[in-house]
């Protein structure tokens, strides 16, 4: 959105611009833009509950009528539903105006219980400020006011109170609007409308703590916050999310040194103002009483409680004695949970002791290089002409970059093309969704590119590529030889890498990523169940977990003689570690982060870390001291000047130790190139499934498990197959079934999915009560499997 | 149990098949799901919803606004007793203690056997001929209580059953639109002439 200074006296004759008059002053406007946000910019406010300038007008609740000079004399309007007009007069505050305004008012609370004393909204209440701002101070409505029972819960987390809606609109149009799951409706007529749910059916959408924090009054509240704390309670500070890569702007809130509650941030290049609901609660994961919080060192008797300075010699003196063995005897797993300043400091002591063996994702990703390639910004993306998608389902792994890419195809004139193995969230919003067997993407790429209609809306304009991972079961490199296909055939479109990862670009731009001559995290794994790994740190990493090879993760730790951990949580990597370091989590450290499109932005400190917890950078230099290695930085300050003086893409924000809420964009030079393979065409037995293996938003993430608003509604596992191809295993829906390949199997229930194609099988991963990855083996190109009745 | 059955499938296919935009189809659909059962079950809405690509909350959100739409099961004859000035005037409220005695239910019941629901109305826009009710809005006009009891008889003895269908029932005929006046499901943007019936040329 462009938006037009208006106290700007020589501007431009452009003809967008429009010039109006609000209360007598000059204003300029955009052709098209509502009176309501033209006004936003000046010093009147116009009172308003519907109107929300991320989503569509429809005065609903008529609070912003404003008198707007016409031919026959001054006329009321809806100001959020009326566009500019050259030389439009507009005021805001007549006597006219503020009856009507009050006279709506007085309606609105005619139905409102007024339970401010007891209502979580009370302080920061659109209805309860406006009311004093804009009401008649008093009431004639002297009868009993309607009851409905309170609040009733519409989702695991969102409670609604129907006696205090005022039927504005927001939520019901966010859900059908923004996040595309209109499972909220306005029901009955009159005065029985309601915001109700189908019968029995939960407010299951992804997005729904946005409703919450749109709510113009206490209708809608959720479980997290629910009486936890008050609006004049509240400390907060900026910052921003770390959850997945998309770097959304949060205000994080806090009272008596506790989080209580994320709200997004309207910014123009990231989410605007949205926030995923995993996002938004998984907080409480901060809050957790299992969080470790101090240094444990192995005894005989398990892991013991001890002192940092005790656990940093300890580590020291692992390292130094693997160190003896050569500098191939050290590995170092994760970094992309932190800030950058956190993975640069780790970089720089791994770097001073000659450690290569380094990787931030877990053999989950692309490899690093796909950065280099010439990239797309968020914004670039949404702009584009043709979106194509050869990713992981945004809706699942970056779900609010879901609803940019949503928004483009919908509202703008943004053609997504998608290249998916089952049908993802956006399918729906597809200009054309491709479906392939896992493993042959890079032919269904080249033949569908081909066609004469492909090649037309190639031409019509900017093409880019969200790139990304979206089969767990299945090697890197498909998804590669496909990007050479689709570079081959559009040699400049531009690249959106989602790694998804909250900071994995950051940790790989300061150089937590595989070096020269040296191998990835499986790589790394491999080499360790071999023998050949002393020590292995784990910075933020549960390798135990989180790597799809249960089998050589194993075999890898049984090897591996010492495990240090850096972590806010046991694990179960640590569990048996040798020393864990408890490890400051998000908004108990400061420092900035990088998202997908390499944008750098600030996370803020909001509380004290949990115990004697350290940021990881403090960590890194301290255990530096240990080691005999000063890396000469004793403040957070002195070390983003360093990163950014030292590693070249983050020189744009090199004098800007307060970044803005829009951050910064990362130096990037496109220098890879991705060459078009020959394809290895892997045969299915026609008796067998190929999977597919992805994530879904709830998963066991351990920030998810030990938020208990987000335990309840994790998955349980289950293997989700084509209608036509249940029947043909011959069980009804729901029915445990055996998956297996060679002497490997698990028992799991089967469902049907219509959105996942004949002969394939969509397994989510890391989903409650069945372990799937002893399915999954790293070295093979596929994974084939036999889905079989129990006996 | 109460989607809709094979046969009313066909009829909603055709029924969808003449708008452009599937959802427009959602209040016939909803009609046809009354016809079938009497009244609007959840599985029918969900089955509706899926028909034309909306959530249930949204088919539930449009279904409520309606008053005729029902959703608990009902008599197979509503009798909707008017009770507004005119009506009140000439006896409605004779009217209707007269009809609950004979019923033995109160005014919004049904009775056990599930043939009658009875209901107070608003004004039914028959005031010349007041007292009125509407059975399955039917009119019966200038209702004496000797007249309700001998429509009530005859109800129950399956003698007006070409004349007043089960509750639910719109018409005993069911619209047909010949195939050269049928839009069709395509979205008016992408229709650049004007419909085959607005041109003159199509049969009328």
């Amino acid at each position: 959105m462009t938006i037009v200074d208006p106290t700007a006296e020589n501007i431009v004759a452009d003809p967008n611009v429009v010039n109006i008059t609000i209360n007598d002053k000059p204003v300029l406007a955009r052709k098209g833009e509502l009176i309501i946000a033209a006004a936003d910019r000046t010093d009147d406010f116009i009172p308003r509950f519907c109107y929300h300038p991320r989503m569509s007008s429809v005065g609903m609740c008529r609070q912003c009528l404003v008198e707007v000079e016409t031919p026959r004399g001054p006329m009321m309007v809806v100001s959020c539903m009326t566009p500019v007009a050259e030389g439009q007069i507009v005021r805001t505050a007549t006597e006219t105006v503020k009856k009507a305004q009050e006279g709506v008012l007085e309606l609105l609370l005619a139905n409102h219980p007024l339970d401010c004393p007891v209502c979580d909204k009370g302080g920061e209440c659109p209805l309860q400020d406006q009311a004093f701002s804009h009401g008649p101070g008093e009431s004639r409505f002297v009868e009993e006011k309607r009851h409905y029972e309170k609040p009733i819960a519409i989702s695991e987390i969102v409670y609604l109170d129907r006696e205090r809606c005022i039927l504005c609109d927001r939520c019901t149009r966010f859900a059908d609007e923004v996040a595309g799951d209109p499972l909220i409706s306005f029901t009955s007529r009159g005065n029985d409308t309601q915001v109700m749910t189908f019968p029995e059916e939960p407010f299951s959408s992804y997005f729904s703590g946005n409703t919450v924090q749109i709510c113009p009054v206490g209708a809608l509240t959720a479980k997290p916050y629910r009486f936890k704390a008050r609006p004049w309670d509240i400390e907060q500070t900026e910052s921003t999310c770390t959850s997945c890569s998309v770097g959304c702007r949060v205000v994080v809130q806090s009272s008596r040194d506790e989080l209580v509650r994320f709200q997004g941030v309207d910014i123009d290049p990231v989410n605007w103002g949205w926030l995923c609901d995993r996002g938004r609660y998984n907080f409480e994961s901060v809050n957790s009483t299992e969080r470790l919080i101090a240094p444990l060192i192995k005894t005989d008797s398990g892991l013991a409680t001890t002192s940092w300075s005790v656990a940093l010699e300890s580590a020291a003196r692992i390292i130094r004695t693997a160190l003896n063995s050569g500098t191939d005897s050290v590995a170092i797993l994760g970094g992309a949970r932190g800030t950058n300043e956190d993975a640069f400091a780790w970089a720089s002591l791994v770097d001073q002791l000659g450690i290569t063996q380094r990787d931030s994702q877990l053999g989950d990703g692309l490899t690093p290089e796909i950065f280099n390639l010439a990239q797309a910004t968020i914004d670039e993306t949404c702009a584009a002409s043709t979106i194509i998608l050869l990713s992981p389902d945004l809706k699942e792994e970056l779900p609010v970059l879901y609803l940019r890419v949503r928004d483009a195809a919908q509202k703008r004139k943004s053609r997504i093309l998608e290249f998916s193995p089952r049908d993802s969230g956006l399918t729906p919003y597809a200009w054309r969704s491709v479906s392939f067997e896992p493993g042959r993407q890079a032919q269904v790429v080249r033949e569908t590119l081909g066609s004469q209609e492909m090649q037309e809306q190639i031409r019509r304009g900017e093409v880019v590529v969200v790139l990304g991972r979206s089969n767990l079961a299945e090697n890197e490199a498909f998804t590669l030889h496909a990007l050479g296909e689709i570079l081959h055939a559009i040699p400049n479109a531009k690249i959106l890498p989602v790694l998804r990862r909250g900071n994995v670009r950051g940790a790989v731009a300061v150089g937590l990523t595989p070096q020269k001559n040296s191998g990835d995290a499986i790589d790394i794994l491999t080499k360790a169940a071999a023998g050949k790994i002393e020590c292995l740190i784990l910075l933020g990493a549960d390798p135990l977990a989180d790597v799809a090879d249960s089998d050589l993760v194993a075999r890898a730790f049984n090897r591996t003689r010492s495990v240090i951990s850096i972590d806010t949580f046991i694990n179960s990597s640590n569990r048996n570690a040798d020393v864990v370091l408890p490890a400051a989590a998000f908004t108990e450290k400061a420092g900035t982060t990088t998202n997908l499109e390499g944008r750098i932005s600030n996370v803020t400190q909001q509380i004290t870390p949990r115990g004697t917890s350290r940021p990881d950078w403090m960590i890194a230099t301290e255990l530096g001291l240990s080691l005999g290695i000063d890396l000469g930085v004793s403040s957070l300050d002195e070390l983003h000047q360093k990163m950014t003086s030292s590693i070249a893409a983050f020189s744009s924000c090199a004098n800007n130790p307060v970044i803005n809420s829009d951050g910064v964009l990362m130096e990037n030079e496109a220098s890879a190139t991705i060459s078009r393979a020959s394809v290895v065409l892997v045969d299915r037995n026609s008796y067998s499934y190929r999977l597919i293996v992805s994530r879904t938003m709830y998963d066991n993430a351990q920030s998810t498990t030990t938020s208990p608003s987000l335990v309840g509604i994790i998955t349980k596992s289950a293997i989700y197959v084509n209608p036509l191809d249940l029947a043909r295993i011959g069980v009804v829906e729901g029915t445990n079934i055996r998956v297996g390949i060679d002497d490997k199997s698990i028992v799991l229930p089967v469902n049907a999915h219509s959105g996942v194609h004949r002969g394939t099988a969509w397994l989510p991963y890391n989903h409650t009560s069945v372990d799937i990855r002893p399915l999954l083996d790293i070295t093979s190109d596929v994974v084939d499997v036999r889905i079989e009745q129990l006996r | 149990m109460s989607r809709l059955s094979d046969k009313n499938l066909v009829i909603a296919k055709e029924i969808i098949a003449r708008y452009p935009r599937q959802k427009s189809a959602l209040i016939p659909l909803l009609h046809l799901a009354q016809e079938q059962t009497g009244y609007i079950s959840r599985e029918a809405m969900v089955h509706l919803g899926e028909l034309v690509g909306v959530t249930s909350a949204e088919v539930y959100g449009t279904a409520t606004f309606y008053e005729m739409f029902r959703f608990e099961p009902i008599g197979k004859y509503l009798v909707n007793i008017c009770g507004t000035m005119s009506c009140a005037l000439m006896g409605a409220h004779e009217l209707m203690h007269h009809a609950e005695k004979r019923l033995g239910v109160k005014a919004g019941g049904t009775t056990q056997d599930g043939m009658f629901t009875l209901a107070h109305a608003e004004c039914q826009a028959a005031c010349t001929e007041a007292p009125c009710l509407q059975v399955n809005y039917r009119y019966r006009l200038r209702v004496s209580t000797t007249d309700l009891d001998k429509l009530i008889d005859d109800l129950e003895a399956g003698k007006l059953s070409e004349e007043i269908p089960a509750h639910g029932v719109l018409a005993k005929v069911r619209q047909h639109i010949a195939p050269d006046r049928v839009v069709g499901a395509v979205s008016p943007e992408l229709v650049n002439q004007a419909p085959a019936w607005l041109n003159g040329k199509a049969a009328l």
